[in-house]
């Protein structure tokens, strides 16, 4: 029997994006949000999560998607992070799926660019794929894209 | 209980009782004759030889029981406590502390030979002739000294009793006598009764000493920060509840959540209250320190301290640990004389290092003064010139006090020679930064041949500290009320000629100097159509700063209020932003950011990246010459007369509407921020008592316009002072001055070419009999925890 693990599945842009389970405190609604003037773009602002402060990044502009249309409200899905709990926002939540090591495969060498290094690689599910999302470097702001330096 | 678990209580316990023998010991050798201290010593060596011999750390016993061998001797007064002897039983407390350092590193003491430091103190041991001839034990019972003393014990140091009658009233009740010692002595008549009551509470209190230890327990430090954030997370709660019930209006509601709310403050305060410990925690360790320094030069100093019960959070306290050590060490190294050059100078052989602590102003306090030699101005401006920190024209330029706050630069140090101690240039400038760090200042003052004194001053905590709220582009924001010198508000038709340009730069001219001004919407990116004014007046809201010396002013769309914050560190994603130095929860729950004045100064170009401190000029000029320039608060007082109080001692301008002012008594007070503020009329203080009862039992006409009042703090008491207008605030030596010609007023002065009445506050307190103790209601808790 293959190992298997859990997945918190969740949408972007139409793709299917996955965190393993045991990284994910809780996922919740969209919050009251107070923007970072001067942040970098990926820092969509900070949430109050019952007294802890926590910093929400908007998933689309890490991953260099399309920004979200107007009008499409952003779901929360709390990791934990080394540096604490961060809020990644995405447009929808997907279910909890249970994925055997066999199906995974590392993402192919025509996938470049500082996208490449978020992503860890993907789990063949029977009607699509899951992107496998490493979620230390998705909450890492150091070496974003020029982005800090854009802004200031 | 495991094994481990009994090694870590004892190490736990041993370090703590070690602390404690540095600091009996220095005592010790300024009173050897000192029985308690002595027995203390003696007990606590006493102890940590036996666990260690149960423990089985061979090495630390050998030690401790050649150590409580000479401690023996002590105690019995063969021996007296000299330098000699003390040196060597610190370094037997130096030797014990680094075996037990070695136990919690690798759970056994390591190799290590003690031998030089056992036959040292084998060989102090050896009693000379003549004093052992000479000694007498002097301790009754050795065996058993923490018990408390006997009540015949007492009355026999305190009043004239003697041996043989307390020994006789013994034998009695051992007779079978059913009556107390006191009882028998009182009827034979060898004591008053007075004298036995007397020593029955000195029993008392010492047997509350002992029992002390067992009142208290210890708290993992992680445990209590769980509790901290939880009791935030609490007062969250609270609030949301709190505006259910309001909505609700159910009654049973509103009283159960009324009583949340009540104890959820408590909770609140005395959860913030286990962070608090007193300075003396770290002050303990200076006598030891100052000693072995002193000694090391070969210079006599006695440490005095002052305010040790001052508390502080934590996370400061420990912070500041390093920074005063190195202030004291240097004191004593640097500042100090040899004894012969004191007596030279005409000063006691034994130098004095005080050292004091103590809250002002929602700040901590603390001063180390020593009356040693004092700065030498010259070496240090010289110095500076050689180093390049500063050119000759400036040199010539600056007064004394900037010329000493020099030496906080990095890599300053005019130590003639390089000790073991200081004199590496490593520092004051290492000091500074960390005070800094934690949102302290260091000043130094100091006058030549007399001494020095360093203050630093440091917040109580740092999770909460008070702050200016204001709303820029729609968000509110708020800045550390440490920057904060003053609000200046430009109605609208003031705009257009109160702001100038320099080629382009906004400028006001306050007071006479130009400041340039910085508008918050524009270096946050907020968008620049928005306008910087309030849209129903279009007054502009200028908010006067000083970050690293450099005064501007800041501009925003509203200023809201100032309020106690707790701040909440940014997380990494954010660090890169310099603007901001932490986030915090709001009352209706929403977050909001913290201005980092100084990042924000440097990225509006007002200060440059190099934090060029040597350079400020003028700016740094008023701040760093308080003691030559002060500021004051010009108002007219009753009779249109002009009067004056020190800025530093206001807390706000406000203006109440006369029918908001209410009697209590003879007294007016009005409603302010969830407290009674009593208002002192100045017209009644300081008219003379025959004109005095006119009119004081009414109100101000209700159609009269708004009344001008001054909100001062002193001791810790909010009141206001009625005045009949405010003049303006006004930076001056105030030197030329004369005796006042009333009372409440402590001197005349002239101020801007002008006589000026200076107020002397307390005296006004005392006349319109404001008790000046502050009642703990008047305290209004800060809103969240963490």
């Amino acid at each position: 029997m293959a190992q298997t693990s859990q997945f918190c599945t969740f949408y972007l842009d139409k793709l299917l994006f996955g965190v393993e389970l045991k990284g994910v405190q809780e996922v919740i609604r969209s919050l009251d949000m107070t923007k970072v003037p001067l942040a970098p773009e990926v820092v969509s602002g900070l949430i109050n999560l019952r007294g802890q402060i926590v910093t929400a990044v908007d998933l689309r502009a890490r991953l260099a998607l399309a920004s979200r249309p107007a009008g499409l409200l952003s779901m929360n899905v709390v990791v934990r992070s080394d540096d604490g709990a961060v809020s990644l926002l995405v447009d929808e939540i997907g279910d909890v799926v249970e994925v055997e090591e066999n199906t995974f495969e590392p993402p192919p060498e025509t996938l470049r660019g500082p996208v490449r290094e978020m992503i860890l690689g993907v789990h063949k599910l029977d009607d699509r794929l899951m992107h496998v999302l490493d979620i230390e470097k998705a909450c890492q702001m150091a070496d974003v894209t020029g982005a800090t330096a854009a802004a200031r | 209980m495991s094994d481990s678990d009994i090694v870590q209580d004892f190490l736990v316990e041993s370090y703590e009782n070690l602390d404690r023998l540095d600091r009996e010991l220095v005592g010790l050798e300024k009173n050897p004759h000192d029985r308690e201290a002595l027995a203390s010593v003696f007990r606590t060596i006493h102890t940590i030889k036996g666990t260690c011999g149960f423990l089985g750390f061979t090495k630390l016993e050998k030690v401790a029981h050649v150590g409580e061998n000479l401690l023996t001797r002590l105690r019995d007064g063969q021996l007296t406590l000299n330098p000699e002897l003390t040196t060597a039983l610190l370094g037997m407390v130096d030797a014990v502390r680094q075996m037990l350092n070695q136990i919690e590193i690798s759970g056994h003491e390591g190799e290590r030979d003690d031998s030089v430091l056992i036959s040292t103190l084998s060989r102090l041991q050896q009693v000379p002739e003549t004093s052992a001839k000479r000694g007498v034990p002097v301790l009754q019972s050795p065996a058993e000294p923490a018990a408390t003393p006997a009540i015949g014990d007492i009355l026999m140091q305190r009043t004239g009793v003697t041996q043989a009658e307390i020994q006789l009233a013994a034998e009695m009740q051992k007779e079978g006598d059913p009556r107390h010692m006191g009882e028998i002595l009182v009827e034979q008549g060898a004591v008053r009764p007075a004298d036995v009551v007397e020593a029955l509470h000195i029993q008392q209190a010492a047997r509350t000493q002992a029992t002390l230890s067992d009142s208290t327990i210890r708290v993992d430090v992680g445990l209590l920060d769980k509790v901290m954030n939880l009791v935030g997370e609490l007062v969250l709660a609270r609030n949301q509840v709190l505006q259910f019930a309001s909505r609700m209006k159910d009654t049973g509601l509103v009283a159960v959540s009324q009583r949340l709310n009540l104890i959820t403050t408590e909770l609140q305060e005395g959860v913030m209250k286990t962070r608090m410990q007193p300075i003396g925690n770290i002050w303990g360790q200076f006598p030891r320190t100052v000693r072995d320094v002193a000694h090391g030069c070969g210079k006599e100093v006695g440490i005095e301290m002052e305010g040790k019960e001052t508390e502080l959070d934590k996370t400061i306290i420990e912070a500041i640990k390093d920074p005063l050590t190195h202030l004291v060490r240097n004191s004593v190294d640097h500042g100090i004389e040899l004894p012969d050059g004191r007596v030279k100078a005409g000063k006691a052989r034994i130098g004095r290092l005080i050292l004091r602590a103590f809250h002002e102003g929602g700040q901590v306090n603390i001063e180390i003064s020593d009356d040693g030699a004092g700065l030498d101005v010259d070496r240090i401006r010289k110095k500076a010139l050689e180093r390049g920190v500063i050119t000759a024209d400036q040199a010539a330029h600056m007064a004394e006090r900037e010329i000493f706050n020099l030496i906080f630069l990095p890599g300053f140090s005019t130590a003639e020679k390089v000790t073991n101690v200081s004199g590496r240039g490593v520092g004051m400038d290492v000091v500074k930064t960390n005070v800094e760090k934690i949102g302290g200042t260091v000043d130094v003052q100091s006058t030549r041949g007399q001494g020095t004194t360093v203050r630093v001053k440091i917040p109580l905590t740092l999770a909460i500290i008070p702050a200016l709220v204001v709303t820029c582009g729609g968000d509110r924001y708020a800045i550390p009320q440490v920057s904060l010198i003053e609000l200046v508000r430009l109605k609208a038709d003031e705009v257009g000629k109160g702001i100038e340009l320099v080629h382009g730069a906004p400028v006001y001219r306050l007071r006479g100097r130009l400041l340039p001004l910085v508008y918050l919407n524009r270096e946050l990116k907020l968008g620049e159509n928005r306008p910087s004014t309030n849209k129903d007046d279009g007054a502009v809201n200028i908010i006067v700063l000083q970050a690293d010396g450099r005064q501007f002013g800041l501009v925003v769309d509203q200023i809201n209020d100032t309020e106690e914050i707790v701040v909440k560190p940014l997380r990494k994603q954010l660090k890169t932003v310099k603007t901001f130095a932490g986030s915090s929860i709001m009352g209706d729950g929403k977050v909001a950011l913290i201005l980092d004045v100084l990042g924000l100064a440097q990225r509006a170009g007002v200060i440059t990246e190099m934090r060029d401190r040597a350079v400020t000029g003028r700016a740094t000029e008023a701040a760093s010459t308080k003691e030559e320039k002060q500021t004051f608060l010009l108002f007219a007082g009753p009779g249109d007369s002009r009067m004056a109080i020190p800025l530093s001692i206001l807390a706000r301008l406000e203006e109440f509407p006369a029918n908001q002012v209410e009697m209590s008594g003879s007294q007016w007070v009005t409603q302010y921020r969830g407290q009674i503020l009593p208002l002192i009329r100045l017209s009644v203080v300081l008219e003379e008592r025959r004109n005095k009862l006119r009119g004081v039992h009414t109100l101000p006409p209700v159609d009269s316009g708004p009344i001008q009042v001054l909100v001062l703090n002193h001791d810790g008491r909010s009141f206001g002072l009625v005045v009949e207008r405010i003049v303006d605030i006004v930076e001056d030596r105030a030197d030329v001055r004369s005796p006042a010609t009333r009372s409440a007023v402590l001197y005349s002065v002239v101020i801007g070419d002008r006589v000026t009445e200076m107020l002397d506050v307390p005296a006004i307190l005392r006349r319109a009999s404001i008790p000046t103790a502050r009642p703990n209601a008047a305290h209004t808790p800060p809103e969240v925890v963490n």
